[in-house]
């Protein structure tokens, strides 16, 4: 497979903004290197699934969102939410399980939730969040709401039958939801010309009579545009957009993962288009950022992370006692 | 007090909370313009609009799981769920997001959703169309499972439900819906407590849904025969009204359970553990069960009857677990 160019070209944005994506992107990088380091260390447990090569999709997805917007991610999610707002400490906290953690520590690296930032949830059932962003959607256009719902799956979710029943329903409804699909090329360690009929991801969506666009996940700028572009589309017609995220990660599906089954030479390539040093390059020969802005940078996003994991490790365990708590709601008694 | 079928107890519950909350919608497999399979949802759809009583493409997964999106989303969805044996489509989607969403968000996130599906045998429809999975769903923690077996219950655990911020699945037997009974004013909303339905202090006949019936004929046959039975109507399969159950159990010191489930892993079999657990110094015979033959339900109406918990086997049920202190 040959693959396109690395992201380049002139990044159309104020510097502010441009650096902004840049800093975010670099969260999410620094935050997944650290918690790799702590998995190893035993802090962090259970399955972690690193973002770390597609940080340009939640970058510039989110960037382009507004704050009422719903977002409904997968397990593979840490990036979604601090984008998103949530502060590091709370995701980490959730990644020790500890009690201060966004979940209270009950769903771990893969079940951040956050009522505040509307983001409902990290789904670890592949394709398990689609029919929730259809839902969801469809309550604010009965309640008048101008919301849009943006839902993000992997390319493994459009082989599940719930893809489909979920794009039927959101087409045939005409509902503001934004599908976005960050296609890393593999569903878990199987290519997905090993298990699609149809490779292009835009056709099979696009059989439901919705708009598709097809992007550089690898590209925060086209990434950014086009999640902007979709949105309005969505605002404007109040029907769903699919977005195809063409992106790739850098790390093993999840820490049990030996990454046997991809070629190493395709993985060097994919690195070349790396989303992080493409764009400071870019930005370094606009004249927006230099060396040492980024050092600087580099440094204070480090600070976070240090923040982030001293204050997970600080934070308390949940009492055994409240295990049952928040099964259900809490009734008045009779 | 008037007289009213359960399919229009259920019909007049679903008018009441589409014109008491804006909020409230239906969704499901022709239920719109089709007045439903069961034809509970009859006449709505032109009452309320395609907006509000709304027909779904066959896709149980999708619209049981957009159902719990609306109900994230600040919607108070009622969604239908032709059989049970359908509803294994969407199983995925009630346990996995459903019922685990609060614990699982630390509190955050509750689903106040609730699904009605039609459950049981006894229409000769056959092994796709007629089981009893109730307990699937009772195994469940996070969710509260319902089974009205009277038009009172028909007509108000709806709302009770609607008042639950948490998921609710109410399962209604398919051949209740053309029974008749007398309907109180006021009913009750209750969906916490077992009921007894009939009282008697020689042997505790425990059962629900479909099966509360037969149990109340056992009972009548068994008063004939000198036997006095009471029926313990479980009207909610989770969280049971455990404090109910035993009561009866140790007042009658006898109990037969009685479950369209198959008897392996029944609901049947948690009951007579709880009794057993905490109330088997209490009983003068062993508890027993009364289940499905461990069949599919079959199609021929002999086989299918064969199958079923009856009344004679309910009886016969009683007798064993009575011994020799019934008269031959």
């Amino acid at each position: 497979m040959s693959l396109p160019p690395p992201p380049s070209g002139p990044v159309p944005y104020a510097k502010e903004l441009a650096l902004e994506l840049l800093r975010d992107m670099l969260r999410i990088r620094r935050m997944e290197e650290k918690s790799a380091e702590l998995y190893g260390e035993g802090k962090i447990r259970g399955f972690l699934h690193l973002y770390i090569g597609e940080e340009a999709v939640a970058v510039g997805a989110l960037h382009a969102l507004e704050a009422e917007d719903n977002i409904v991610a997968t397990y593979r999610e840490h990036g979604h939410a601090l984008v998103r707002g949530m502060p590091m400490e709370r995701i980490m906290a959730e990644m020790y399980g500890k009690r201060e953690g966004c979940s209270r520590g009950r769903g771990g690296s893969m079940h951040l939730f956050d009522a505040k930032t509307r983001l409902f949830g990290g789904n670890a059932i592949v394709g398990g969040g689609l029919p929730l962003a259809v839902g969801l959607a469809l309550a604010d256009r009965m309640q008048g709401a101008k919301r849009v719902t943006a839902c993000f799956f992997g390319d493994g979710a459009m082989a599940e039958g719930v893809f489909h029943e979920s794009a039927n329903l959101a087409v045939l409804w005409k509902l503001p939801v934004l599908f976005c699909c960050e296609n890393n090329l593999y569903a878990m360690g199987t290519a997905v010309a090993r298990y699609e009929s149809e490779t292009d991801l835009c056709v099979k969506a696009a059989a439901y009579g919705m708009e598709t666009l097809k992007v550089d996940g690898q590209d925060v700028v086209a990434v950014h545009e086009a999640t902007q572009r979709a949105r309005r589309r969505i605002a404007e017609s109040g029907a769903p957009v699919f977005v195809e995220y063409q992106t790739y990660r850098f790390r093993a599906h999840s820490m049990f993962d030996p990454d046997l089954y991809r070629d190493k030479r395709e993985l060097e390539e994919w690195k070349t288009r790396g989303p992080l040093h493409t764009f400071s390059a870019r930005l370094k020969s606009e004249g927006k950022l230099t060396e040492e802005q980024f050092l600087a940078l580099d440094a204070k996003v480090g600070e976070e992370v240090e923040k982030a994991v001293a204050f997970a490790e600080g934070a308390s365990w949940e009492p055994v006692e409240d295990l049952a708590r928040d099964v259900t709601t809490p009734r008045a008694p009779a | 007090m008037r007289r009213i079928s359960y399919r229009e107890a259920m019909r007049e519950a679903l008018r009441e909370a589409l014109s008491a909350n804006p909020r409230v919608f239906l969704m499901g497999e022709d239920i719109g313009k089709y007045g439903g399979t069961y034809a509970v949802t009859k006449g709505l759809f032109d009452e309320f609009g395609p907006e509000r009583i709304r027909d779904t493409p066959l896709s149980e997964l999708g619209f049981v799981g957009a159902g719990i999106g609306a109900a994230l989303g600040g919607m108070r969805p009622i969604v239908e769920v032709m059989t049970v044996n359908f509803s294994l489509l969407s199983l995925d989607q009630i346990v996995n997001s459903a019922a685990a969403f609060r614990h699982m968000s630390g509190g955050q996130f509750s689903v106040p959703l609730v699904v009605r599906i039609a459950t049981g045998a006894g229409r000769q429809v056959a092994a796709q169309h007629s089981h009893s999975l109730e307990n699937w769903y009772a195994h469940v923690p996070g969710l509260t499972v319902l089974a009205p077996a009277t038009v009172e219950d028909a007509r108000g655990m709806l709302a009770g439900a609607l008042a639950d911020p948490d998921p609710v699945i109410i399962f209604e037997h398919v051949q209740l819906y053309n029974a008749e009974g007398d309907l109180p004013e006021p009913w009750t909303t209750d969906i916490r407590s077992a009921a007894v339905r009939r009282t008697g202090r020689d042997i505790s006949l425990i059962t629900y849904g479909g099966s509360l019936p037969k149990a109340l004929a056992a009972a009548e046959q068994l008063a004939a025969e000198g036997v006095d039975a009471e029926v313990v109507d479980l009207r909610v399969l989770r969280p049971l009204d455990t404090q109910a159950i035993l009561a009866s159990a140790r007042k009658c010191r006898r109990a037969v359970v009685i479950d369209e489930g198959w008897k392996s892993g029944s609901l049947a079999a948690e009951i007579v553990a709880q009794i057993a657990e905490q109330a088997l110094y209490e009983l003068d015979a062993p508890p027993a069960r009364v289940c499905s033959e461990e069949v599919p339900i079959p199609y021929a109406k002999h086989m299918e009857d064969a199958a079923l918990p009856q009344t004679e086997k309910i009886v016969a049920a009683a007798k064993a677990v009575l011994g020799s202190e019934v008269a031959a």
